[in-house]
């Protein structure tokens, strides 16, 4: 006889049965393979620093679940993929040039702090990934906002370093940002190809869009999240994005520059930290969407995806309590009242 | 109040320092021990204030046990606390003016201590001289201890330094890393994480030790 699998067991529900392939394995490493063309363009752009980065944290990412679960004798968990998942989103937040020992640092931070310290996978109550980077952020600021010039073409000189788009945005404003890069077109080619300054997984909004779209194809995350998110943004940036007047700013550039598509489709749609509800879905990536703009527009950082999604990872509980789906066919408790009196 | 003898002075005082430690088992009074120890000078003189403090409120407690009505007796501690809180706010302003501007509001936090009412309330308002005593110097002891800890693990780590008082005005920096290390350590957030890092610590030195303990029993 076969020996029971794990997730076979405590298996009670009315029949028909539908069996299911899916298991938390398997969405994590399809999870990973949807961010596969980000992190291509990424080595691409940023060269093989930007692979050494990746590495380094997904290997740190792994031996620090195992060393941890090994030390407390839990149950080693390393195959099903969610310290990997982990260390590379948090690889592909990172800017290609941090010294060696920051990726490692960031995933101790994000597997072991994070998550196994609150009870493992399941329990986490902030997104592993960004709490590492967050971590990092405040720790090292300096070393996490040298930005670098894309080597395309997987050549090794001496990178120079650069602002990204919303840093040249928030400091010099929307003249100099058509200066550096020509025209509007030239502006949007480069961010959508991803030939610009950034985290070394974020700067290609082509290929993350194809990530996503995988994965709301099969299903893995729905429109909910990724939408309000993306919407609520482009609204606040159209209305209050342009400095001095209203209704002038440009959508497209807030949604397709900084870590938006990463963050509204990989970090925001994580299942353990966002609500489960639909219609509290909704409300979660409008406050997500909400909250980066008001970190973009009026914030002391370029950039606050990362502030935005782990300040609403805080409300994902309550959220999901106060958006709790009727009993079919219950009746309000004081609506029952009055049919009493 | 025959059964004072019984109480053993040297047990008593451990007590406060290992099996209830104010920070690392009792969990209470965590406000200071974030805010003020991301410089060792600054924890180790906090925690004498502290330390200072709970002898004083225990001794003058149990010696006025018998005068307190039971009916009036928590303002009446309060009064009391408050009272030894000013006499120590006053003398640091005087002795270590530099400390005094950077924990001066901290210390008078000192009245609100949970543990310092709590030991006023169940230990110094039914014991004797003695035994207050013994138990205020090791709660205080306990707590200059924790803060200490906690202090030379957030400034060394957040900032590769240590501030070492070589006396009440005068100090000795010891610079490790030139550049700041983990930064987060001496920010707020990274109060939290060391005293999460240092309790849980603790708590595994304890189940060891008492693991031993049980197996030379048998």
């Amino acid at each position: 006889m076969e020996p029971v699998k794990k997730e076979h067991e405590l298996l009670v529900s009315v029949s028909p049965h539908i069996k299911s392939e899916e298991s938390t394995s398997r969405i994590m490493w399809t999870v990973s393979i949807s961010l596969l063309p980000a992190t291509l363009m990424g080595v691409y752009f940023f060269g093989m620093k930007a692979l050494f980065v990746l590495a380094l944290s997904i290997i740190s990412a792994l031996a620090s679940e195992y060393i941890f679960q090994k030390a407390l004798n839990r149950k080693i968990m390393v195959g099903d993929g969610s310290a990997f998942l982990t260390g590379l989103l948090l690889g592909m937040n990172l800017p290609a040039s941090v010294p060696f020992y920051i990726p490692i640092i960031g995933s101790f931070v994000a597997v072991v702090i994070t998550k196994q310290l609150f009870g493992g996978l399941g329990f986490n109550v902030f997104n592993p990934a960004l709490i590492g980077r967050a971590f990092l952020l405040i720790s090292f600021p300096k070393l996490m906002t040298i930005w670098t010039v894309p080597v395309s073409a997987l050549t090794q000189l001496d990178a120079k370093t650069t602002a990204t788009p919303l840093g040249i945005l928030k400091e010099e404003g929307v003249a100099k940002l058509m200066e550096v890069f020509g025209n509007k077109m030239s502006l949007y080619q480069h961010l959508l190809s991803g030939n610009r300054a950034g985290s070394l997984g974020e700067t290609s909004a082509i290929a993350l869009l194809i990530g996503g779209l995988f994965l709301l194809y099969k299903r893995y995350i729905t429109w909910h999240i990724p939408l309000s998110f993306l919407a609520t943004s482009a609204v606040i940036a159209w209305i209050f994005g342009a400095k001095g007047e209203f209704f002038a700013g440009d959508p497209i550039v807030h949604l397709i520059s900084g870590g938006m598509l990463l963050g509204a489709f990989f970090m925001a749609t994580d299942y353990v930290t966002c609500p489960s509800v639909k219609n509290g879905q909704i409300l979660f990536g409008v406050g997500c969407g909400f909250l980066t703009m008001l970190i973009r527009l009026k914030g002391g950082f370029p950039e606050g995806v990362m502030f935005a999604i782990l300040i609403m990872n805080c409300f994902a509980p309550i959220i999901d309590r106060s958006f709790k789906s009727k009993v079919f066919g219950a009746v309000k408790q004081d609506k029952a009242k009055e049919t009493r009196k | 109040m025959s059964s004072n003898s019984s109480i053993n002075l040297k047990e008593q005082f451990l007590n406060g320092i290992i099996k209830e430690n104010t920070i690392f088992k009792l969990a209470l009074s965590l406000c200071p021990s974030i805010a003020v120890t991301n410089n060792l000078k600054n924890g180790i003189f906090m925690g004498l204030a502290v330390l200072f403090v709970q002898v004083m409120v225990n001794l003058t407690i149990s010696l006025l046990r018998k005068v307190i009505h039971p009916k009036v007796r928590l303002p009446i501690f309060m009064l009391v606390i408050s009272g030894w809180v000013t006499v120590t706010q006053l003398m640091m302003a005087a002795f270590v003016p530099d400390v005094y501007a950077k924990v001066g509001l901290y210390i008078a936090l000192i009245v609100a201590f949970a543990s310092i009412l709590a030991r006023a309330e169940m230990f110094a308002s039914k014991n004797s001289m003695l035994p207050s005593m013994a138990d205020g110097l090791g709660m205080g002891v306990g707590f200059l201890f924790a803060l200490t800890v906690i202090s030379f693990f957030r400034e060394l780590v957040g900032r590769g330094s240590l501030t070492v008082p070589t006396g009440l005005a005068t100090q000795h920096v010891f610079t490790f890393v030139n550049t700041k290390p983990l930064l987060i350590m001496v920010l707020p957030a990274g109060g939290f994480l060391a005293v999460g890092i240092l309790m849980a610590f603790f708590n595994w030195i304890d189940t060891r030790y008492m693991k031993k303990t049980a197996h030379a029993s048998h």
